[in-house]
């Protein structure tokens, strides 16, 4: 038999203690606002703004032109003119530039000929949203201001690297590495500290002559091993069932990897400090999830999202390793040329780890 | 400094927001002895435990342990002392052997030695057996063994024992106490918390706590001695109007009830306190107690606590 009056004080029990669960008020309001904002308002397939520069070997009226009309399309951002394609190459390998628009000498000439393209679009092709943004724009009109365009002609030519069959398991496989360091790694150091609290753990540790560094250090080395293990596998899986190759240097994967480990698993420290469960570093470990994987780019192209969204993910770690990830494996770079990246995340990872030092005291009170 | 005192604390006080849960307390420990901490529960034992291991921050006062000024020095002190805590707080999750290897490596122990000590320890604390054990599946007298053998593993001079019996089967505690006292033959100080009488008396000196305060200080049996109230017993003393008659009078501060037999601690200023209860028990005409069963009996440590921390216990659950 059900009593109502029992069920009633199981609910009422339940509410009580709901009541005093400051992070699941928080989740039961946040997530959905998150998730909104996120998806709604910072996520825009319709991209925009892509980070351009210019080769105009033309430097005719018509070619000004174009790249006005280019720029009104607000699908690409000019960032500049460059004299070489080499520089194109350059700009693109290193992430700076999505796309490079090459205007030959000959473009005029060229507008009359339907044999071939008047100009060349040299695309980022590790990313299928930005080259079908790209795509797009072959199809663009061109309001020539009195001469005549043959119907028939193509205004641009696609010429798409790093990514020739257009697989985005291409773009996929590298980025999943950040995605699941960051589900994993976070939360192994999340919970570390407060279950040594919660067990009654803790009041012997901190009697111990170990000091706050070498329990947070002696914390985070075996994850670290973890965490390049999970890389190793997910490079191999990569290579074997998808066929992704690591084009730069291995030693630079596990570089970046290294210092991205790091970061998460400083951060997850940190939590640990604040939580007073280890269900609270749960909590929390998703709000920073959420937006990771939402607003890294590793889903979006980053250049596609307002401004108001870059300012936020460029604080998360995972943003500069989507970054670091892609340029090293995808495109080759060096990591010379992706330090910014790797200094962000050294930063990230020693401010996280002072502030939860400066958390952590070896006191009760 | 008083080179035979390990610990001594002046005027040490410890708040919680309004809650004063240690208020102005002195304390001296001499070297190489037992010294508990008697007192109730909230009485201030774990708090004023937690303050002379470097845990908490005191509010006020002052602290030297081994020599070292508290809280600045509680780092350098934690080598030099042993805290065995009221929960148990080894790993559950790791064997008998990997919890004690783990405290040798916290204490930074010789790795040439570290093998031989823990050896020793594990001999000593009867765990030999249990070296594979998880200790989550230890029974609590055998998590106590591992407790102690924990705090004791790098040979601290002092060890701080957070009432380390309670929960714990009577074999299990004589077996502590003996090798309590075993580590005092090898020099080292003990202080311990307890809520339980029988081991309270076994201390070399005893504090009784009480709301954060000292209500006394002694050598147990000397304390038991000098009990400032006569102890009067009644055979047959289990009618409730005799009690609640009796819990009025005057001169009575506290009584409480064993089995059949009704035990009242009276003031001192009474000269013969066996007639003043005959006296208050006159005017009774539905009691009839025979002359010789009112008789004057030995005080116990319990009716020193009654007295020191005069409480208003006038009925006690029985025990």
């Amino acid at each position: 038999m059900m009593s109502l009056r029992r069920l009633l004080a199981v609910f009422r029990k339940e509410v009580w203690q709901l009541k005093r669960d400051r992070l699941t008020i928080a989740m039961i309001f946040g997530i959905p606002i998150i998730q909104i904002l996120l998806f709604g308002y910072a996520i825009n397939t319709d991209i925009r703004a892509i980070p351009t520069v210019v080769l105009n070997q033309s430097h005719s009226q018509l070619s000004r032109d174009l790249l006005s009309d280019l720029q009104a399309s607000q699908v690409i951002k000019l960032k500049g003119n460059v004299h070489h394609v080499e520089e194109i190459e350059t700009l693109l390998r290193q992430g700076k530039i999505s796309i490079g628009i090459v205007i030959p000498p000959d473009f005029e000439r060229r507008l009359q000929d339907s044999s071939r393209a008047a100009a060349q679009l040299l695309v980022d092709g590790s990313d299928p949203i930005i080259l079908g943004a790209a795509k797009q724009l072959t199809a663009m009109p061109f309001h020539l201001n009195s001469q005549s365009v043959p119907p028939q002609n193509r205004l641009f030519e696609v010429r798409h690297f790093y990514n020739p069959e257009k697989r985005s398991a291409m773009n996929t496989i590298p980025g999943l590495i950040g995605v699941i360091l960051t589900m994993t790694m976070v939360i192994f150091t999340a919970i570390s500290l407060v279950r040594e609290r919660e067990r009654g753990n803790l009041e012997l540790l901190i009697n111990t002559p170990i000091t706050s560094n070498e329990l947070m250090l002696g914390k985070m080395l075996p994850y670290i091993a973890i965490g390049f293990f999970q890389v190793t596998l997910i490079m191999l899986l990569g290579l074997v069932i998808f066929d992704v190759p690591v084009r730069g240097q291995l030693v630079d994967v596990y570089i970046a990897a290294l210092v991205f480990i790091a970061a998460n698993l400083t951060l997850g420290l940190l939590f640990s400090t604040l939580a007073k469960s280890q269900l609270q570093a749960l909590q929390m470990t998703i709000f920073i999830m959420l937006p990771s994987i939402l607003l890294s780019g590793f889903m979006f192209p980053f250049d596609g999202m307002p401004e108001a969204a870059q300012w936020i993910a460029e604080i998360l770690p995972l943003t500069h390793f989507e970054r670091l990830i892609r340029g090293i494996i995808l495109r080759g770079a060096d990591l010379s040329e992706l330090w910014p990246e790797l200094l962000a995340l050294i930063a990230f990872a020693s401010v996280t780890m002072l502030l939860a030092l400066k958390r952590f005291r070896k006191r009760l009170d | 400094m008083n080179s035979t005192a390990a610990i001594k604390c002046h005027g040490l006080t410890r708040r919680f927001g309004d809650l004063v849960a240690v208020d102005h307390l002195d304390l001296t420990v001499p070297k190489q002895s037992i010294y508990g901490f008697l007192g109730p529960n909230g009485s201030g034992k774990s708090t004023t435990m937690r303050m002379l291991c470097g845990l908490l921050l005191p509010s006020a006062g002052e602290i030297e342990v081994l020599g070292l000024k508290l809280p600045e020095a509680s780092e350098a002190l934690k080598q030099r002392i042993g805290y065995m805590t009221q929960k148990f707080s080894l790993y559950d999750d790791l064997t008998v052997q990997e919890n004690l290897r783990f405290m040798a490596q916290a204490y930074a122990l010789p790795t040439n030695t570290q093998k031989s000590r823990i050896a020793e320890t594990l001999a000593a604390y009867q765990l030999d057996e249990l070296r594979h054990q998880l200790a989550g599946t230890l029974s609590g007298g055998q998590k106590q063994r591992l407790a102690l053998a924990a705090a004791t593993l790098h040979q601290p001079q002092l060890l701080f024992l957070d009432e380390p019996t309670s929960g714990v089967d009577p074999q299990s505690r004589r077996d502590l106490w003996e090798a309590l006292f075993n580590l005092v033959d090898d020099g080292v100080t003990v202080l311990l918390s307890t809520h339980y009488m029988d081991e309270a008396e076994r201390c070399h000196q005893l504090a009784i706590l009480d709301h954060g305060r000292k209500a006394a200080e002694g050598v147990p049996a000397e304390m038991i001695a000098n009990l400032d109230a006569w102890v009067v017993k009644i055979d047959n003393g289990s009618i409730p109007a005799l009690k609640q008659h009796l819990a009025q009078a005057k001169e009575v501060i506290s009584l409480s009830q064993m089995g059949g037999q009704l035990r009242l601690l009276v003031k001192k200023n009474i000269a013969d306190p066996v007639t003043y209860v005959q006296q208050q028990l006159a005017g009774l005409s539905e009691i009839e107690i025979a002359q010789h069963a009112i008789s004057l009996t030995e005080p116990t440590l319990e009716d020193v606590f009654v007295v020191a921390t005069q409480k208003p216990r006038k009925m006690d659950a029985p025990k």
